[in-house]
């Protein structure tokens, strides 16, 4: 798959991103309206909601992923030697300069976030900055600003965007109906129908933020920013660093998780279960073979 | 149908592949101008600070008048570049001569120490890595934009068109030669 394909790909999974989610949407809201006795206007005000809450989440996303992650913005003057290194590299790709962000934590980790290539953030630790060599964070920070030419960072904030507004919506409903229950009767079923609708919808939750963040996608950003570096083995030897760094870090939520070039979160059941990440062995050897 | 008919859809479907072509090959053209443009701005950088730095180096080292000639006559040719032949020739003169002035710096501790020349020092430093990386932004461009009209069948309509390939920004054969290092 080249540069361009993956941006058609892209595409395609942003429509079938929306496609999915309103399904959902439209559904769950017909199904609380109809508890109420007007499914048509359940369904409309269902998809009103998702269209606010999403687009205001979608273009407040990065500044929100930035304040989970406790980034802060740096200048030109304050670290020269990142701030030339990213400028560099985007004069190499033709992108236009994305803000930098550090994140001030002794954790290796790195992630690139934003709507577009004209509203995108690259966030590096202070850890990434000390332990890697001149050429290794230059390897780091050519596959974060793959992601960014290659649609990824839309693609990966418009499924966590989407996806949330499931989770909300139900969330509403589901409280809505338990204040209802005092008064109606017959409540304790609808509140088990919701949650039993909740359990099913959440694989379909899942599967729709795996559908945006596929594994092929670190692969591809990968060999994307070794184009531009042309040199391989900066990247290998980051990631190899990067892989043995024993520390996690701070603050973190399962949310932004499969941002990183490195999964942060400790190998535990969110790991495991949606792995977004392929082994970092496997993606060392690719770059050392080629 | 008649043979005009034939003759009619052959010269309209001729005709709509021309339109496309033309299009792709502005599209391409434009992609390499605007690349250019990103080694221009680097390029004017770099002329712009070597004024600074022979007045930096004057300060400590008055007598090595022969060093700053050959900067100065890169810096006007540069400057007055017209083609990306031209500019390619006096940027590489201009690191040829910019090497005997840093060379010559070593004989002077305390322009070495100053920090104006260190500041000078790092920002052609910057502006080269910029330089280099806008090279090979623009030869991608170039690249794609040549395999456009070289490639049959559009070979045949790009010069009636009035598109031509475009030159490469090269690196001077001298500089990509590997320091020899001797003990």
């Amino acid at each position: 798959m080249t540069l361009y394909s993956q941006i058609a790909a892209n595409r395609r999974r942003t429509f079938f991103l929306f496609f999915f989610t309103f399904l959902i949407i439209i559904f769950l809201g017909y199904l609380f309206g109809a508890y109420y006795g007007n499914a048509a206007s359940g369904a409309l005000l269902a998809f009103a909601f998702t269209i606010v809450y999403s687009l205001t989440s979608y273009f407040f996303s990065a500044d929100i992923v930035l304040s989970v992650s406790g980034a802060k913005p740096i200048t030109k003057s304050a670290n020269p030697y990142l701030y030339r290194m990213v400028e560099n590299l985007c004069i190499g790709a033709g992108l236009p300069i994305p803000k930098i962000y550090l994140i001030n934590e002794p954790a290796l980790n790195a992630f690139a976030t934003g709507r577009d290539p004209k509203n995108a953030v690259v966030v590096v630790t202070r850890g990434l900055l000390e332990s890697l060599e001149n050429e290794e964070l230059e390897g780091v920070l050519a596959h974060e600003l793959s992601h960014i030419q290659n649609q990824d960072i839309k693609v990966m904030t418009l499924a966590a965007v989407l996806a949330g507004s499931i989770v909300m919506l139900a969330n509403i409903f589901l409280r809505s109906s338990s204040w209802g229950s005092s008064r109606r009767k017959g409540g304790a079923g609808v509140l088990i129908l919701f949650g039993l609708l909740l359990a099913l919808l959440s694989p379909v939750i899942a599967q729709l933020i795996k559908l945006a963040i596929s594994r092929q996608r670190e692969f591809l950003a990968d060999s994307a920013g070794v184009l531009l570096t042309r040199y391989p083995e900066g990247l290998a030897k980051a990631l190899e660093k990067i892989s043995k760094d024993p520390m996690p870090l701070q603050h973190v939520s399962e949310a932004t998780a499969h941002l990183y070039i490195k999964n942060p979160l400790i190998k535990g059941m969110f790991a495991s279960m949606f792995s977004t990440h392929p082994p970092v062995e496997e993606r060392i050897r690719r770059l050392r073979a080629a | 149908m008649s043979l005009t008919n034939y003759v009619l859809i052959v010269l309209g479907a001729l005709a709509l592949f021309a339109f496309w072509l033309y299009n792709s090959l502005v599209r391409a053209k434009t992609r390499v101008e605007e690349a250019w443009s990103h080694i221009d701005v680097q390029l004017n950088r770099r002329a712009d600070l070597i004024p600074n730095l022979i007045e930096t180096v004057k300060g400590y080292a008055k007598h090595e008048k022969g060093i700053f000639e050959n900067v100065t006559k890169a810096r006007s040719a540069l400057l007055g570049a017209k083609t990306v032949k031209e500019s390619e020739e006096a940027d590489n003169m201009l690191t040829g001569a910019l090497k005997t002035i840093f060379a010559v710096a070593e004989n002077y501790p305390n322009l070495k120490a100053s920090d104006n020349f260190k500041e000078l020092q790092d920002e052609l430093a910057d502006t080269e890595n910029k330089i280099a990386y806008a090279r090979q932004f623009y030869n991608g461009n170039v690249r794609d934009f040549n395999i456009l009209i070289k490639s049959f069948p559009n070979v045949l309509l790009a010069s009636v068109l009035g598109f031509k390939a475009a030159e490469f920004f090269e690196v001077n054969q001298e500089t990509r030669k590997k320091p020899e290092v001797k003990f």
